[in-house]
């Protein structure tokens, strides 16, 4: 099989508020085309991101957050340095989604060496809610971050 | 007299939200309480004044790891009460997303939830920097089911295709027949987890449970039967209230189910299917338990990881017969009207036993619905399991101590989330 250059995964419940944050921008992206890289939209369940990260050179994850900061505020970590609170993404109440998954993942040598979480911060969580016009925002910001950085990687290729 | 508290704010790796309580006075356990403080989900009250045709896919949303249980719980007994009955290879499809679900579940909690315990983990994670094959191995064994729920149910989670009477699409015969190559390699898969979970150190700790299940006359408890028990219940599932009763206790907010008459707290799920149905099993799956030493009854619960191995294989077998010898139906479903009555069933969902019933009116609108999950009845049971286990690790060093409670809770592959989510476990020694 092909190595995929690049894939994105976005993570999230889409019935659930903000935490659709990390779907949208799979989506936004998605729409927007102009890339080769690979776009998953998925629910956050461990071993399906797992599988997305198969083959991957590079990777880039987002997902909603809870670490207190302002609602929209956008966090972006480099993987190779770990998530500095793992924990403000387990909005799973299985206690096996995207954290997880990366630990995994950097376990099992299974992480692309370039991997980018990228976290957006939630505020309403509620079923049925839609997302706030803050994290609106940060969709858009995060869905222009991305496509210049897969832009970049896949001209350094 | 000695005292002794040992206090966890969350146990891990289990399904859901809750706390355990456990109190040791020279050295006996005096009391241990599940206590689940998730708010209650409320999914029997907002079915009512539903069109039934709608149930599958609310109830699906009970939980993400088991829906397909749900999903045939709910379809079984709203067709029971339409007179319906859904055989041939309608029925065959339903027994394939079921082990889809099986394998899934069961590999899940084997790798990521349980193996951790029996091989002094924090976790799957740590575990995987040590064990990285095995926990590869699983991943992908996992993959399989969850990708006969891909392609059955037309996604992993929650599935969507499934219907009171069939179901809104059937495959076509070459779409089952990649599946069958997969399953081949996860059948071998499910070989080495056998091999692999009969590698670790049991305790030693056996009760005389009552175990309840599904029977069926030629088939291992899946998706159809009589209730029965090791003590003489045999009732069809319409009888099932005038047996067992669902209680409130102080300490959760799940109910807590007892038989009736005294009858007390009693086991269902693999152990319990396990010990009255071991001769249903596939030849392999036989062959496979008597090769890892398991025999033909098991009544230690820390070896119920390796039943659920035993489980995974004959799910795989099942799989594998029902793709065989799957012709395409002539139509996705049985067509289904409404009228006014009562419908029950139970299905084994992989933790154990599930209950629904559902009353309608002629219009096919939902009046009532009860739905017992697998965690709800066992809870009683695995209360029992550390009152009677964990007196005999009382000497244990309050770390060990504090581990043995969580691996005895973990033997049940708790599903907190369907019983009303996240333990927090607190022990305190007297």
């Amino acid at each position: 099989m092909k190595k995929r250059r690049v894939v994105v995964i976005g993570v999230g419940n889409l019935e659930r508020g903000d935490d659709a944050a990390g779907r949208q921008v799979a989506r936004r992206l998605r729409e927007a085309g102009g890339s080769d890289a690979a776009i998953f939209d998925l629910d956050g369940e461990a071993t399906s991101i797992l599988s997305a990260l198969e083959m991957a050179e590079a990777a880039f994850l987002v997902d909603a957050c809870v670490s207190g900061g302002p609602a929209g505020a956008v966090h972006r970590y480099d993987l190779a340095e770990g998530l500095p609170a793992a924990a403000h993404f387990n909005l799973s109440s299985h206690g096996f989604g995207l954290a997880e998954a990366i630990g995994l993942a950097k376990a099992l040598g299974q992480l692309p060496r370039h991997s980018v979480a990228y976290a957006i911060e939630g505020e309403c969580f509620e079923v049925g809610a839609p997302l706030s016009d803050a994290v609106c925002h940060a969709i858009n910001e995060v869905a222009a971050r991305l496509a210049e950085e897969i832009c970049a990687l896949e001209k350094r290729a | 007299m000695t005292r002794k508290t040992v206090k966890v704010d969350v146990l891990a790796r289990v399904e859901g939200e809750g706390a355990l309580k456990v109190v040791l006075r020279d050295g006996k356990v005096e009391s241990a309480e599940l206590n689940i403080f998730e708010p209650p989900r409320f999914f029997e009250a907002f079915l009512r004044g539903r069109h039934f045709a709608e149930t599958p896919d609310i109830v699906a949303r009970i939980c993400g790891i088991c829906p397909i249980a749900y999903q045939m719980s709910s379809t079984h007994a709203l067709e029971n009460l339409l007179g319906v009955k859904v055989e041939g290879p309608l029925r065959e499809l339903r027994r394939l997303l079921y082990c889809g679900e099986w394998i899934e579940s069961h590999v899940l909690h084997i790798y990521m939830l349980h193996a951790p315990d029996f091989l002094g983990y924090d976790g799957g994670v740590q575990m995987a920097r040590d064990h990285g094959e095995a926990v590869k191995r699983g991943l992908q064994l996992k993959k399989v089911g969850n990708e006969i729920l891909q392609l059955l149910g037309g996604r992993e989670i929650h599935p969507i295709s499934v219907r009171v009477g069939g179901f809104f699409r059937t495959p076509r015969k070459r779409e089952l027949a990649p599946l069958k190559e997969k399953l081949k390699w996860a059948r071998e898969a499910a070989l080495e987890t056998a091999r692999w979970v009969a590698t670790f150190e049991f305790p030693e700790h056996e009760r005389d449970y009552t175990f309840v299940t599904l029977r069926h006359p030629s088939e291992y408890p899946l998706n159809e039967g009589r209730i029965v028990s090791n003590r003489g219940l045999d009732i069809s599932p319409a009888e099932y209230d005038a047996h067992f009763e669902e209680m409130h206790v102080s300490h959760s907010t799940a109910l807590h189910s007892h038989m009736r008459n005294g009858g007390g707290a009693y086991l269902t799920g693999p152990l319990a299917r396990y010990n009255m149905a071991f001769e249903q099993l596939s030849l392999l799956a036989k062959e496979t338990a008597r090769e890892i030493g398991l025999g033909e009854s098991c009544r230690n619960p820390y070896r119920s990881i390796m039943v659920r191995a035993i489980e995974t294989v004959y799910a795989c077998d099942e799989a594998l017969r029902v793709i065989e010898n799957y012709e395409e139906p002539d139509r996705p479903f049985v067509p289904v009207e409404p009228r006014a009555g009562v419908g029950y069933a139970a299905t084994e969902a992989p933790r154990g036993m599930l209950y629904h019933r559902y009353r309608i009116d002629d219009a096919g609108t939902i009046l009532d619905a009860q739905i017992v999950p697998p965690t709800s009845q066992n809870q009683a049971c695995l209360e029992e399991d550390l009152i009677d286990f964990i007196g005999g690790f009382h000497d244990l060093p309050h770390k060990e101590l504090q581990y043995r409670c969580e691996q005895t809770v973990r033997n049940y592959d708790p599903c907190i989330s369907c019983a009303t989510h996240f333990l927090k476990l607190e022990i305190e020694r007297s």
